[in-house]
C-alpha cells in the first residue's frame, strides 16, 4: 500500500538508505514541491505570499538551524535571533556596500555568521545543559550591543540599513513572486543539504553527543570538533535565514527585530514542532508565524462587538492556550503526531 | 492515540470554522457600509511591553474619528477604520501594513523599527507615513523624503528646545539667542539614554550644541530594557555632578530614573524627559518620587479642552469609546486625538482641491504639503491650547510646531504654559546634511522644491 513499505525487508542498500522509505512520504514530498513551485506563485495572493509564506520559509530555515544545534546535537542556544541579525547586517553590507553579487553575499553572510557562531560556541566545550543556555544568552546581548555601537555596521545613529535593490545577473528581484522564488530556492537547497547532513555520519555523531556525551567520546566521536561544527552549521542557517528575511520580507535590517523575544520564539518553534526532526522545523515555524496572524484576522470580525483593547489580549490568550494544548496533546512536538499516524497506518486495518 | 487524534482534529476543525465564520462576518460587514468612506488602517499595540503607549494613542485617534463620523463625517465622507495588532514587533507591523496597503492612504507606524521598515515601502506604494515625534529626524527634509512627515517636531528640534528651556530656567530671558550662551556656559547636562538606536539618535545634536554654546554634555547609556540604572546614576550625581538630566528612555526605563534620583537626593525638577517619558503611566509607578519631574510634549494634557469634552459627551455618552473612560485625557490618549485632528484637517485640505470624495495617497500627500492649521482654525476645532499652529511645505515636513513643557505635581501633569520654538536654522542644517547623505547612499534624486506647486 502507498502508506507503508512493501513487507518489512529491504532488498537493496539504496532502498535501505532512502530519505523517504514509504510512498506516502515520497508522493507527499512531490506534491509539496509542486504546490510550492507552481501552485502558490500562480494562485496565491500577493498578501499571502509576502506576509505569510516568505516569513514562514525564512523562519523554517532558521528553526531548522536551531534544531541542528538543540535537537540533534543537544546544545541549547537562547541567542539564535542575534545570529539572524548578524546574517542580515552582513548580507546588506556585502551586497550594498561592496557590490558583491546577491547570491554570494547571502552565502557570505552565512559564512560570517558561522564564524561568529563558532566563536560563541566555544563555551560549549566546557559547560553543558542549562549552564550553556545562559552562556549563549550572552551572545544575544553582546551581538546586539556591537551592532548598535559600531557605526561601521549599523550605518550611523539610526541603526538601520535599508535593503538595496536586488539584482541577479542584472535581473531585478522586485516583485513578490520573484522574492518568493529566491526564498524558496534557498530554502529547498539548504533544507535538502541539512536533511542529508543529519542522516549522515555528522548527524549520527551529533545524536550520540546529545544522548550521552561521554559515551560518544568513548566510541570515538571528537566532541570538540563536532560541537563546534554543530554551532557553525546551525548559525550558518540562522545567518542565511536572517539575510533572506530582511531581503525578501522586511526590507530593512533593524536590530530591534531580532531581540531576545525572537530567540525565545525560535526555541518555541522547535519544541512545538518537534526536537530533532526536519519536519518539525516546518510545523513549528508554521505555528509561530501563521497562527498569530490567523487569529488576528479571525478576531477582526468581532471589532464591532468586543472592545479592541480586550480583543488584542484575547489573541495572546488564544495563542498561549494553543501552545499549552499542543504540548499536552503531544509533548514530543507536532512532527511526532505525523509519525504516530504513519505508525498506525502501517498496521491498519489490523492493529495489534 | 485515538483520543490524541481526536483532540487534534477538534482543534483543526475549531480553527477552520473560526476562519470560515470570519470570512462570512467580514463579507456581511462590507455590505453594511453606505455612502463614501475613507479607510484608515491602524497599527496598534495593545499588548506587549509598551501597551500603555500603543493603546492610548490608537484609542485617541479612533475616538476622534468616531466623533467626526457622529458629526456627519468630513463633508459627508465617513471614516472606516480597522485595527491591526503589532505588539511593537517590526515583522508584525510590516504584515499589518501589507494587509491594509491597498486601502489606506496614510499610516502611523507608532514604532521606530516599523517606521524604518515602512519608509521605502510606503514611498513605493504611495502611502504617507506620519511619524509623530519619532522615527528619522532627517525625514523632515521633504526634498529627500517626500512621503514621510515627522510632525509636529522631531527629536532633534525637541532637544534644541530643551536646551533653550534649560537656559531659561537658568535665568535667560527666552528671546535673545545671542545671550543664551552666557547662561549655558559651564553647565553640566547628562544625557541619560536607552542604549538602542532610538536612544542614540540625539547624541549628534547635543554634541553640536555643547560645542556651540559651551556647556558640557555627557552621554550615559542604559542597557535595554533599563530596569537597573544604579551605576549610571551614581556616575551622574557623584562623579559628573550634573546640573540637568535629560531622560531619554522608553517604557519601564522611564520610571527608574525618578526612583534613583530620589534615592540619591537629586532634585526631580532638574530632570527633563523626552515626550515618550512624559505620560501618567511613566510617573505613577514612581509614586511620590516623581513629584516635580518635567517632561516635554507637543500637545495639551487633561480634559479641559472643548474637543476632548465633545468626545466625552458624544462618543462616551453613547458608549462608543475605544478605551476605559478613566484614560480619556491622559497623555497618550490626547496624542492620539492630536493625530486624528491632523489626519482630518489634511483630508479637508485635500477635499478643497479634489472634491468631497475618498482620496488617494497622492492627493493626501499633496494636502499634507499644503496643510496650514492656523490659530483661528484651532479655535474652531476647540483645540485652543491643545495644539500649536502648523504649516507644512514641500521642503519642510516638520510643520514647525513648538514644544510644550509639563510638570508632574504628584497627581497629574500640569502644563507649565511655556512653549519653546526649536532652533530651526541650526537643526535644519543638520537635517539637510543627514538627509543628503541618505539620498546619496540610497540613490534618491533630491526634489527641487522651487519647481513643485
Amino acid at each position: 500500500m502507498f502508506y507503508r513499505e512493501c513487507g518489512n525487508f529491504k532488498d537493496s542498500y539504496a532502498s535501505d538508505m532512502a530519505i523517504f522509505p514509504i510512498p506516502l512520504d515520497r508522493w507527499g514530498f512531490t506534491v509539496m514541491l509542486f504546490l510550492a513551485f507552481v501552485v502558490i506563485p500562480l494562485f496565491a495572493s500577493e498578501y499571502l505570499i509576502t506576509n505569510i509564506i516568505i516569513p514562514f520559509y525564512c523562519f523554517a530555515l532558521s528553526a531548522f538551524g536551531l534544531n541542528i544545534l538543540a535537537g540533534y546535537a543537544g546544545q541549547i542556544s537562547i541567542g539564535h535571533a542575534a545570529f539572524m541579525a548578524v546574517g542580515a547586517y552582513s548580507s546588506f553590507i556585502l551586497y550594498g556596500r561592496y557590490g558583491i553579487p546577491l547570491i554570494p553575499s547571502i552565502l557570505g553572510a552565512g559564512v560570517v555568521t558561522a564564524a561568529v557562531g563558532t566563536f560563541f560556541g566555544l563555551p560549549s566545550l566546557r559547560i553543558k545543559g542549562f549552564y550553556l543556555a545562559i552562556a549563549t544568552l550572552a551572545s544575544q546581548f553582546i551581538i546586539e550591543w556591537v551592532i548598535v555601537h559600531v557605526e561601521w555596521i549599523s550605518g550611523g545613529v539610526f541603526g538601520t540599513i535599508q535593503a538595496p535593490e536586488m539584482y541577479i545577473f542584472g535581473w531585478p528581484i522586485n516583485t513578490a513572486v520573484r522574492k518568493y522564488f529566491l526564498a524558496l530556492c534557498m530554502m529547498v537547497v539548504f533544507m535538502t543539504f541539512g536533511k542529508n547532513l543529519v542522516r549522515g555520519q555528522m548527524g549520527r555523531n551529533w545524536m550520540a553527543i546529545r544522548d550521552i556525551d561521554y559515551a560518544a567520546e568513548i566510541i570515538g566521536v571528537n566532541l570538540y570538533r563536532d560541537k563546534l561544527i554543530a554551532f557553525a552549521v546551525s548559525t550558518f542557517y540562522a545567518g542565511i535565514a536572517g539575510a533572506l528575511l530582511c531581503f525578501c520580507y522586511v526590507g530593512a535590517a533593524n536590530i530591534e527585530e531580532f531581540n531576545v523575544m525572537t530567540s525565545f520564539a525560535l526555541m518555541g518553534m522547535i519544541i512545538i514542532g518537534g526536537l530533532g526532526t526536519v519536519l518539525g522545523s516546518f510545523f513549528g515555524a508554521g505555528f509561530f508565524v501563521t497562527l498569530p496572524i490567523l487569529i488576528n484576522h479571525s478576531l477582526a470580525a468581532f471589532m464591532d462587538v468586543v472592545p479592541s483593547d480586550i480583543l488584542s489580549n484575547i489573541e495572546a490568550i488564544i495563542f498561549g492556550g494553543l501552545i499549552v494544548l499542543f504540548l499536552i496533546v503531544e509533548p514530543y512536538g507536532m512532527a511526532r503526531l505525523w509519525h504516530t499516524i504513519k505508525d498506525k497506518l502501517r498496521l491498519w486495518p489490523f492493529p495489534y | 492515540m485515538g483520543r490524541k487524534l481526536m483532540y487534534t482534529f477538534f482543534a483543526l476543525v475549531l480553527t477552520l470554522s473560526l476562519v470560515a465564520f470570519t470570512g462570512q462576518a467580514q463579507a456581511a460587514k462590507e455590505k453594511k457600509k453606505e455612502g463614501p468612506t475613507q479607510f484608515v488602517g491602524i497599527l496598534a499595540y495593545r499588548t506587549g511591553p509598551f501597551a500603555a503607549g500603543g493603546s492610548g494613542f490608537s484609542s485617541g485617534m479612533e475616538d476622534y474619528m468616531e466623533l467626526i463620523n457622529m458629526e456627519g463625517g468630513i463633508n459627508g465622507v465617513k471614516y472606516v477604520f480597522e485595527e491591526c495588532e503589532t505588539a511593537y514587533n517590526t515583522a508584525r507591523g510590516v504584515e499589518c501594513y501589507n494587509r491594509f496597503k491597498d486601502k489606506m492612504i496614510f499610516v502611523h507606524p507608532l514604532s521606530t523599527g516599523i517606521t524604518y521598515a515602512l519608509i521605502p515601502k510606503a514611498t513605493k506604494d504611495h502611502i504617507v507615513v506620519i511619524s509623530s515625534g519619532y522615527g528619522r529626524a532627517d525625514a523632515s527634509d521633504g526634498r529627500v523624503f517626500p512621503w514621510v512627515f515627522p510632525l509636529p517636531t522631531n527629536y532633534w528640534s525637541q532637544n534644541t528646545a530643551k536646551i533653550k528651556w534649560i537656559a531659561k530656567q537658568e535665568g535667560w530671558d527666552g528671546k535673545d539667542m545671542s545671550t543664551i550662551g552666557k547662561y549655558l556656559k559651564g553647565l553640566k547636562i547628562a544625557n541619560l539614554h536607552i542604549d538602542v538606536p532610538y536612544g542614540q539618535e540625539t547624541k549628534p545634536i547635543l554634541n553640536a550644541m555643547a560645542k556651540k554654546f559651551g556647556f558640557k554634555v555627557r552621554h550615559f547609556p542604559v542597557p535595554w530594557p533599563g530596569i537597573d540604572q544604579k551605576a549610571q546614576w551614581m556616575d551622574i550625581v557623584r562623579r559628573f555632578k550634573a546640573d540637568w538630566v535629560i531622560n531619554r528612555n522608553w517604557g519601564v526605563s522611564c520610571t527608574v530614573p525618578l526612583k534613583e534620583a530620589a534615592r540619591l537626593g537629586f532634585p526631580r525638577n532638574r530632570i527633563l524627559g523626552v515626550w515618550w517619558c512624559g505620560s501618567e503611566e511613566d510617573v505613577l509607578p514612581a509614586g511620590p518620587a516623581a513629584k516635580g519631574y518635567y517632561s516635554t510634549n507637543w500637545h495639551g494634557v487633561g480634559r479641559n479642552f472643548p474637543v476632548i469634552q465633545r468626545i466625552i459627551d458624544k462618543v462616551y455618552g453613547k458608549m462608543k469609546g475605544h478605551i476605559s473612560f478613566t484614560r480619556v485625557g491622559s497623555v497618550y490618549y490626547n496624542r492620539g486625538v492630536y493625530a486624528g485632528i491632523i489626519n482630518t484637517e489634511a483630508i479637508r485640505t485635500a477635499q478643497k482641491k479634489f472634491g468631497n470624495r475618498p482620496l488617494t495617497g497622492d492627493e493626501f500627500r499633496w494636502a499634507m504639503e499644503h496643510l496650514n492649521i492656523t490659530a483661528e482654525r484651532i479655535k474652531e476645532l476647540g483645540a485652543e491650547g491643545f495644539m500649536q499652529p502648523l504649516k507644512f511645505s514641500c521642503a519642510d515636513h516638520e510643520g514647525g510646531g513648538k514644544v510644550f513643557f509639563q510638570q508632574w505635581d504628584g497627581q497629574k501633569w500640569v502644563m507649565t504654559g511655556e512653549t519653546m520654538e526649536p532652533m530651526k536654522d541650526f537643526v535644519r542644517k543638520m537635517i539637510e546634511k543627514s538627509a543628503e547623505k541618505y539620498a546619496k547612499e540610497q540613490g534618491i534624486k533630491i526634489r527641487d522644491c522651487s519647481k513643485v506647486d
